[in-house]
């Protein structure tokens, strides 16, 4: 069986552009939150979100120009902006700017994003009404589609493997690797950039979440308290924005090349509730099913997963997702160290399966667990140790990340250290 | 340079991207201009919005460097 392994990291999160950036603010336990700055967001019932910082690059903060030249960049929506900017740092990060003719013919990309162009769809329709459709720019359509950070990518670097994308809401960015991994597998590919891209604050964006009654809305006066999971005052998750993809390739491959190597991809499970079109099923099921799954093929018991980076976006189904973990931990639960960053990076959607696997791959490579802050009152008493504002110094071999997404769609991926 | 000369071609270095000397009467947007087809009919977007004009497909097909532009929205004018 062929083996598939980390070799790249791209980030850019609310926390700011790069992987190392954001790692380690990440482990100073900061808030990516704030009131929304990119609109007007008075109307709306939610006034704060997790944005990327912009700036001029500097302190972490994001340039586009760094990354997409502007006359390009007026051709694409935000969430493609993040998609290159993070597939580029995750291919030099490799060293895979520049393989052979051959080795191109080898590499793909899967590359996903939950909602794509909202804002320029949005943008679009405006401009329709007030001005007619001949107005409509012929960039809008192959600038909003979701599988164009595969195009735009495979384009800038020429990989003309297996060309890609994943749609399954906040599930994508971890579809999307798992999915990679195994056209690795299958032989389809030796490298792959894989993982997941959004840009929806926006008016219309944090409209259609109020009106499904999951975001936070109480925390206008204290944006950086409002992502709080497993506590008892959470209230809806935040929103963020950002991208996250890592280079997937085959073990030999990597090893030959003299790659650095983060992790291993172990282990992959998928599953669906079929209960409910934005809840998920109550007995958390469908979750349980997707864990069980990946350590099936992994070959191991729940008792070896030393790190869980949680779902757990600050809304009521925390708590789902922790009894389906204390239900497949059994007596092992408290041994395990399970964390949600989403309390720092707030929700990215369908980016963000793919920063928290980055985030698990980080937590083996520098045996840390990142700290679930904002956590002051739990919800409920757990074995399982949820790192309440504090990142956990331990052993992690083998760490597990979760997502769900609306339409009970279920993904967890294990990752293995490699000695 | 004649006005409308001046505003086509700062609309061809904004939206191209592309250095104004490079501008000529004979550049073409595509050959010359690193235009690709989706970029020419953005190109003749802008024309109709800034000057207020339509510019009919089969004329637009027929606007193929910086000079035909300039002569087409001065005919129009």
């Amino acid at each position: 069986m062929r083996r598939v392994v980390v070799t790249g990291l791209g980030l850019v999160t609310p926390l700011g552009c790069g992987v190392e950036t954001t790692w380690s603010r990440i482990l100073e336990g900061r808030s990516g939150a704030g009131t929304i700055t990119r609109f007007d967001a008075s109307r709306l019932a939610t006034t704060y979100a997790c944005e990327v910082p912009l700036g001029d690059g500097s302190d972490g903060t994001f340039n586009a120009d760094d990354f997409v030249e502007p006359k390009e960049r007026r051709k694409i929506d935000e969430f493609i902006v993040y998609g290159l900017a993070a597939a580029t740092q995750a291919v030099e990060d490799a060293g895979w700017a520049d393989p052979s003719e051959e080795e191109k013919l080898r590499t793909g990309v899967m590359i996903g994003s939950g909602i794509g162009g909202l804002n320029s769809i949005a943008e679009t329709a405006y401009l329709i009404r007030d001005k007619g459709p001949r107005r409509v720019s012929p960039f809008f359509i192959p600038g909003s589609l979701i599988n164009l950070i595969s195009g735009q990518v495979s384009i800038r670097y020429g990989f003309k493997g297996p060309n890609h994308a994943v749609v399954t809401a906040c599930s994508t960015g971890a579809h999307a690797i798992g999915d990679a991994a195994r056209l690795i597998r299958d032989d389809d590919a030796d490298v792959m950039l894989a993982g997941g891209a959004e840009a929806a604050i926006s008016e219309i964006g944090i409209a259609g979440f109020n009106a499904c009654k999951a975001l936070s809305t109480k925390r206008g006066n204290a944006p950086e308290t409002a992502s709080r999971p497993y506590d008892t005052d959470r209230d809806g998750f935040v929103m963020g924005e950002g991208a996250g993809i890592v280079v997937l390739e085959e073990y030999e491959h990597a090893k030959a090349r003299g790659a650095t190597i983060y992790a291993e991809v172990i282990g992959y499970g998928l599953s669906g509730d079929a209960y409910h079109i934005t809840a998920p099923s109550e007995d958390g099921d469908g979750a349980e099913r997707s864990m069980r799954a990946a350590l099936g093929k992994a070959g191991l018991e729940p008792a070896a997963i030393d790190y869980i980076n949680a779902h757990g976006t600050s809304t009521m189904a925390d708590v789902i997702e922790l009894a389906a973990v204390e239900r497949m931990m059994g007596e092992a639960a408290g041994q395990v160290t399970m964390s949600s960053t989403k309390s720092m990076t707030g929700h990215l959607l369908g980016a963000a399966g793919a920063i928290e696997a980055i985030f698990s791959i980080l937590a083996i490579r520098d045996q840390v667990a990142p700290p679930t802050i904002n956590l002051d009152d739990p919800a409920v008493e757990t074995a399982i140790d949820l790192a309440p504002n504090a990142r956990r110094e331990r052993r992690i071999d083998i760490a597990l990340s979760n997502s769900f997404g609306f339409g009970g769609t279920n993904a967890s991926l294990l990752f293995g250290k490699v000695a | 340079m004649s006005d409308i000369a001046d505003r086509v071609k700062k609309i061809v270095v904004e939206h191209l991207g592309v250095e104004e000397d490079k501008v000529s009467d004979s550049a073409s947007f595509i050959d010359d201009l690193g235009a690709d087809s989706l970029d020419t009919v953005e190109l003749v977007m802008a024309f109709e919005e800034e000057f207020g004009i339509e510019i009919p497909d089969d004329a637009a097909e027929n606007i193929q460097t910086f000079g035909d532009a300039v002569k087409f929205i001065e005919d129009a004018q």
